[in-house]
């Protein structure tokens, strides 16, 4: 593979013109207290990505228990109690703590770079809502050694089962996910007033690259649906210690009050989770198909059109509770429609490569790798919608496939893929090929070994959230817990890529990659502590 | 890339292509209801779309990936949008999705028509167990996991069953319309059997409705499907569908059984005779949480052995166990259990694992205390 990849670009092509200034000004603080104390966008992009990694990591274990009890029928590492806090732990984790601080951590490096704004807009802001969130894991980690253990209810957190019968420890289970909800609401804050204020002279929205544009989005989706994510814990917390009864019927409320308030963020919250990777990939396959990305507008129109239909499709997550036959298809009706922008956006990908100049470093294996393995995440998603079929599909590991592909080698892949992209541009250094390689086939072939068979599984009926299963479903389970493992010890790799990368390599210019196109490439690599102090001279595509 | 696609073409091709891999269960089962073919082929219709349409984007996407490589000297074009072909893109899905939801729906309302039933069943989900009433027949049991501890913790054989078989199964008859009313005592269950298409929630202060009528004679297993606590896995469903004149028997043989236990009330029951039963409802209904043991699960279960609140106050003892414990896991037992469960099981608590009241408990007082009540 390593030599069919063209040249890369030399030092001497380097253009860079703006940015690099000389380190100014006061003395800056050192040791801990430079991280603690930092308001630069880069210092604190890098704080949110190293968080995110390491999450990642506790996640990871804690997701390889859930596989190691699972490798057998029968019970033999765990008991069910504690099998019910990691998947939990294993979600929220995943969720809250690696998925989403990783999109900000790459908005906060790149989206100054690529507007030509020399900070965030707010950054004293910024440092803040970094702060919160070490604090909001550690207390939700620490639930764990609390008595009774930590959450056990599911990273959905279905009331009654997370209210009246929930361990002690769920108070601060709210407290923590309260913290981490404000500092994404601050950091949505934050992006949304740096992209609308800060933009180069001459940089129109539609000039904006599109992972700006998905983050803008995206933003607004974080301050719709944050609040009533704290308004419906509230209500619980409310339900636990103060004697209201929202979610207990036998105090004339509402059960599945909760789960519609829940969904109601939590489906906007999927495409949190998804709209900045889309931006990714839009950047890196036109940089390596050497051509412009086709369609640049619509994929704008795309994103809005899911970002406003996320807001119409909550109840497609509770299609067995009862609903009424109206709302029944009133949801299936939407769901169908959200597959609409996102064909379009997978056209355009493929119409982009089409009669394109393709080279395949190590950014585009995972980019390329994100547009299949997204896509079958998006297929079984639009069988998921299909209501009928889905009293069969739902609360099976059909459902567990779905998500995990269209979050780990969809989302996951996707920051995977902008941090091989821009790696140059922080550290200076590109990745190393060949560990960058063989990170992504191992990761490749581990991921779908883990989750492709438990489309399989779903279907011939093993629920999801179970310790212990039916003999029928073994052969699955084998194949996926082996898979899983292969999958978590791989990442390791990517350690490994990332210090190396740190340390040195191959040194890169300013324009690391051949066809890459927007501002943060003007800039030297590694991107000096402080860029665009004057705004650059911007020239529009004209897309 | 190459690997995984060869890896999930494989994947589907078995899952949907051979009949031999539809049969070893690798898909979702045809079911014996007519409605769960119906969800069937609509299963099978959507995926076959997802099929084509992933092997002309795939189909496309490798060929350009092949046939424009930067190292075979390919030049990039500059084209970069063009109208008429991206509404067309937009356009063929839309009609696609008109034409899969014209039969989802008629599906979808087949499915909501529970009018006209000819049985009417209350299904109740407790933690962790299934309650079966048959309105208007006065036939009413629960339905507990079969499979012993030990093939759970791996000391014996785990059988051809393992976690999908019932002390009762539901008993159904088949060629009728069975209206299912679905309920729960403490958190949310989801009643799921595969083979009849059915999957409903049971929420607490909320009765769902969902209808079967089972066309083959047979054994339907399923389990609960929303996690409802620790033993989420060990809540099987297990349907047997029989012959109606079959089922009219079992029927008789039920109520006479109800009606001899009825006259156990009345009169005065041995220790041992309690222990002995008591021990039974134990274990099939109490040992989940408070261990069979009875060292319970602090702080959420506590213990039974040594429970000194329990062994000093008798009165407090039935009381918790009639009513249940306000505001946590302990459900009341006075509509799952009868007079004679009830007093057998309180007795056996107070007199097993080094507890020694020495007292007891008559299905009399119990059945007085309940009356009582009402």
């Amino acid at each position: 593979m390593a030599s069919t990849l063209p040249p890369k670009p030399t030092p001497e092509h380097s253009t860079a013109t703006a940015g690099g200034m000389a380190e100014v000004g006061h003395a800056r603080p050192r040791g801990l207290m430079r991280w603690l104390l930092t308001t630069n966008h880069k210092e604190i992009g890098s704080l949110y990505l190293i968080f995110s990694l390491s999450m990642f990591f506790i996640g990871g274990i804690f997701a390889l228990v859930v596989r190691a009890e699972l490798f057998q029928p029968g019970l033999q590492l765990v008991q069910p109690e504690f099998f019910n806090q990691m998947t939990t732990m294993h979600g929220l984790i995943m969720v809250f703590g690696a998925i989403m601080p990783a999109f900000v951590g790459l908005a906060n490096w790149m989206v100054p770079l690529q507007i030509g704004a020399p900070d965030m807009a707010l950054p004293r802001l910024n440092n803040f809502s970094f702060w919160l969130l070490p604090v909001a894991f550690a207390l939700l980690l620490s639930t764990l050694l609390m008595p009774g253990g930590g959450p056990n209810f599911g990273w959905t957190f279905y009331a009654p089962l997370s209210t009246t019968y929930a361990p002690p420890s769920t108070t601060f289970f709210i407290l923590s996910l309260h913290i981490a909800g404000i500092s994404s609401i601050l950091g949505a804050i934050n992006i949304i007033a740096t992209i609308l204020n800060l933009r180069a002279p001459g940089m129109r929205m539609m000039d904006m690259p599109l992972f700006v544009w998905t983050w803008l989005i995206t933003a607004f989706l974080l301050i719709a649906v944050m609040p009533v994510l704290a308004g419906v814990i509230t209500m619980m917390l409310m339900d636990i210690n103060f004697g209201t009864s929202f979610f207990n019927a036998a105090g004339g409320g509402d059960p599945v009050l909760f789960q519609h308030l829940f969904w109601f963020f939590g489906h906007p919250e999927v495409y949190i989770m998804i709209l900045p990777a889309f931006g990714i990939v839009s950047a890196i396959i036109p940089t390596f198909s050497r051509k412009r990305l086709f369609g640049y507008a619509s994929m704008v129109y795309a994103t809005a059109a899911i970002a406003i239909l996320s807001f119409l499709v909550w109840a497609h997550h509770m299609f067995v509770v009862g609903l009424p036959l109206v709302a029944e298809l009133f949801f299936m009706y939407t769901t169908m429609l959200i597959a609409v922008p996102t064909g379009v956006k997978v056209f355009n990908w493929v119409a982009t490569m089409f009669r394109g100049s393709i080279s395949f470093e190590p950014p585009m294996l995972f980019a390329l790798a994100f547009v299949v393995q997204f896509t079958v995440g998006g297929f079984s998603g639009l069988m998921l919608a299909i209501s009928p079929a889905d009293f069969q599909y739902h609360d099976t590991y059909f459902v567990v496939a779905h998500f995990h592909y269209v979050l780990v080698p969809g989302a996951l892949f996707a920051i995977l893929a902008g941090a091989y992209y821009w790696l140059p541009k922080w550290t200076g250094h590109y990745p190393h090929l060949r560990l960058s390689q063989w990170h992504f086939w191992l990761s490749v072939i581990g991921v779908n070994l883990t989750f492709f068979p438990m489309h399989f599984s779903g279907l011939a009926g093993m629920p999801r959230r179970i310790p212990d299963y039916a003999l029928q479903f073994a052969d699955f389970n084998v194949a996926s817990s082996l898979g899983a493992f292969l999958f978590g010890a791989s990442q390791l790799l990517f350690v490994l890529v990332i210090i190396k990368c740190v340390r040195g390599g191959e040194k890169a210019p300013a324009k690391a990659w051949e066809g890459a196109e927007d501002l943060e490439w003007s800039v030297p690599s590694p991107a000096p502590l402080h860029t665009f102090e004057t705004p650059p001279d911007f020239h529009p595509h004209r897309h | 890339m190459r690997t995984s696609l060869v890896w999930m073409a494989g994947g589907l091709t078995s899952a949907a292509l051979t009949p031999t891999a539809l049969a070893s269960g690798w898909n979702m089962p045809v079911g014996v209801t007519a409605l769960s073919r119906d969800i069937y082929s609509l299963h099978m219709i959507i995926f076959w779309i997802c099929v084509i349409i992933g092997v002309i984007v795939f189909g496309a996407m490798f060929y350009s990936l092949f046939r424009y490589r930067h190292s075979r000297g390919a030049k990039a074009a500059t084209f970069h949008e063009h109208t008429s072909v991206e509404v067309i893109w937009t356009a063929i899905p839309l009609l696609i999705l008109v034409g899969m939801a014209v039969p989802a729906t008629a599906t979808l309302k087949n499915m909501y028509d529970t009018s006209e039933a000819d049985l009417d069943i209350m299904v109740t989900g407790q933690q962790w167990r299934w309650r079966y009433e048959y309105l208007g027949e006065e036939v009413a049991f629960t339905s507990n996991l079969g499979t012993p501890r030990e093939q759970i913790s791996g000391t014996d054989e785990k059988g051809e069953h393992y976690l999908l078989e019932v002390d009762e199964p539901l008993v159904l008859p088949v060629g009728q319309k069975v209206r299912l009313l679905l309920t729960s005592d403490d958190v949310i269950h989801s009643w799921w059997v595969p083979d009849l298409a059915v999957k409903q929630d049971a929420i607490p202060g909320f009765v769902n409705e969902n209808w079967v009528r089972i066309e083959e004679p047979g054994i339907y297993r399923g389990q609960c499907a929303e996690l409802c606590g620790k033993d989420h896995a060990f809540m099987p469903v297990v349907v047997e569908a029989v012959e109606q004149e079959r089922f009219e028997e079992w029927l008789a043989e039920r109520k006479e059984a109800a009606a001899q236990e009825a006259q156990g009330v009345d009169r005065e029951w041995g220790m041992d005779e309690l222990m002995e039963r008591g021990e039974q409802v134990y274990g099939s209904v109490c040992a989940s949480c408070h261990q069979p043991d009875g060292q319970g699960n602090p702080p959420a279960f506590p213990a039974l052995a040594g429970n000194q609140q329990m062994l000093d106050d008798r009165d407090w003892h039935v009381d918790t166990v009639v009513n249940g414990v306000s505001g946590a896991a302990m459900p009341a037992f006075r509509s799952t259990l009868n007079p004679v469960e009830i007093a057998a099981v309180v007795t056996f608590e107070r007199n097993a694992w080094g507890n020694e009241s020495g007292d007891s408990v008559q299905p009399s007082e119990i059945a007085e205390l309940l009356e009582k009540d009402e």
